[in-house]
């Protein structure tokens, strides 16, 4: 089965592509044959029932089924070109270069200095405490976070709400400048109004970053998102701008999903 | 189309469309009912299309409520969100429709020498016309027909056309019979409001192939 791709998408310069991506875990096909670039300067949201796979293949980007024995990718993924996936990759640099903020915050038990610090120490990217300072400061800023912790940066990461721990993690994948953020499912474990900073602050990195979300609810996906992939039973069944699949989807089954009536 | 996975949506969009049903229904009795009061002067008849008027126009306030409601509590998407931006547009549109057939409603007692006035006999082919439109139209929404939708359409020419001809035809009445000149110039009203009903039902048509398709029919016509 084809994914249907809108005929009205515009070409973008893809940050990532992938062709014909299949992950296995053990015997079980988990992703059949997944094809799709991910614009550099656009949100791509991933939707789809539980178990659709939108998660392995969002895993798949920056090697992160890696820790998983059984799984298996076949295809080519590629950044900037690269193969991700040659033997010569190198997984922490790769990871450095495509971030991952998780389903739930998961900050380091440490400072909240030391959180957005740890990155940019083992990668080189600061030497001194002032090149350090300002990497801090200015991650934290674009996290939205600065004004609430400026005063308290010694403190524990984890002594912070859901919603500033996640804007941490984010600040934290943003310390090591990153060109590709993944996002899996960053809010569902936060409240509305800490979910709206989150959609707020993937505004603000769109552009700047290509962001690739998760995301169970819809309206998430059709808040923050330009481009939208509908994932089922491993495969991807539609790809287009999200403006399109949330007012006109071409797929039976993705409108039937998108409208509540899935199963 | 598939049920929700919750009923309670179902049962909504299902209530938005009996109110459009329902409202379309006596939009359609009025343009008849007032054609016939026209025709015959029977000003009881008139005075029923306008007080059917007054429950068209709060059927029209319940449309809007439901869908409003739709749209704050179940978040509609793609079909449902056209669905019901749709249902919002069709249902004024419709009150419009009503407002016409009043409005004809409310020249019947302004014919004299009613008995010999022979431009009332240009009016029912075109009613008919007309009625049929919103009656197809409404067919059409209750269907999810485009293909319908796009006849209702082109049927609009044929309303036009009549109106064009009763123009001429009134106009060259008043010109020999100058004496009738108020009368046939109400003749003229009811002919225009006609022809804004047709327009009116086109726009619907529009909408329903909207819904429908997610695309407005093509403008070559």
């Amino acid at each position: 089965m084809v994914t249907v791709v809108h005929p009205n998408l515009e070409k973008t310069d893809a940050k990532m592509s992938a062709r014909e991506v299949s992950v296995y875990y053990g015997d079980k096909k988990a992703i059949d044959e997944v094809s799709i670039d991910i614009p550099t300067k656009y949100v791509t949201a991933f939707i789809g029932p539980s178990g659709c796979g939108k998660s392995t293949f969002l895993r798949t980007l920056n090697r992160m089924n890696d820790t998983i024995p059984s799984a298996r990718v076949e295809g080519s993924i590629t950044l900037d070109g690269e193969d991700v996936y040659r033997s010569k990759m190198d997984v922490v640099q790769l990871r450095a270069r495509v971030g991952m903020v998780f389903q739930k915050p998961n900050p380091f038990p440490k400072s909240i200095y030391d959180n957005i610090a740890y990155g940019p120490k083992i990668h080189g990217l600061a030497s001194g405490k002032t090149e350090l300072d300002e990497v801090v400061e200015k991650s934290l800023r674009r996290a939205g976070l600065w004004n609430e912790v400026k005063d308290r940066l010694e403190d524990s990461g984890t002594a912070l709400s859901g919603g500033q721990q996640q804007r941490l993690c984010i600040a934290r994948a943003i310390a090591v400048d990153p060109e590709v953020i993944l996002m899996d499912e960053p809010c569902s474990a936060l409240d509305p109004i800490a979910t709206a900073k989150i959609e707020e602050l993937i505004d603000e990195l769109n552009g700047s970053y290509a962001i690739v979300i998760v995301t169970h609810s819809m309206q998430q996906a059709a808040r923050v998102s330009q481009r939208t992939a509908f994932f089922h039973l491993g495969k991807m069944v539609e790809y287009g701008r999200t403006s399109d699949i949330f007012t006109n989807p071409l797929e039976e089954r993705t409108k039937d999903y998108i409208t509540g009536r899935y199963g | 189309m598939a049920e929700h996975t919750v009923k309670a949506f179902d049962e909504d969009i299902t209530r938005l469309r009996g109110l459009i049903a329902e409202m379309g229904g006596l939009a359609e009795l009025s343009i008849q009912e007032s054609l016939e009061a026209m025709i015959k002067g029977d000003e009881d008849l008139a005075d029923g299309v306008v007080v059917r008027d007054k429950k068209i126009d709060a059927l029209e306030s319940e449309v809007d409520k439901l869908a409003v409601r739709i749209i704050a509590l179940r978040a509609p998407m793609a079909d449902d969100l056209r669905e019901v931006i749709a249902a919002l547009k069709i249902a004024g549109v419709v009150e419009r429709i009503g407002d016409y057939s009043k409005n004809i409603a409310k020249r019947v007692g302004k014919i004299e020498a009613r008995k010999h006035f022979e431009p009332l006999t240009l009016l029912p082919a075109m009613g008919d016309i007309a009625a049929e439109m919103v009656h197809d139209v409404l067919t059409a929404y209750a269907a999810r027909d485009p293909v319908l939708a796009l006849e209702v359409i082109a049927t609009d020419d044929k309303v036009d056309a009549f109106y064009n001809s009763i123009f001429r035809n009134v106009v060259s009445y008043m010109m020999e019979n100058p004496a009738t000149i108020s009368s046939a110039a109400q003749i003229l009203f009811v002919a225009r409001n006609l022809e804004r009903i047709g327009d009116h039902a086109t726009n619907v048509a529009e909408m329903v192939h909207f819904a429908a398709t997610g695309n407005y029919p093509p403008d070559d016509r």
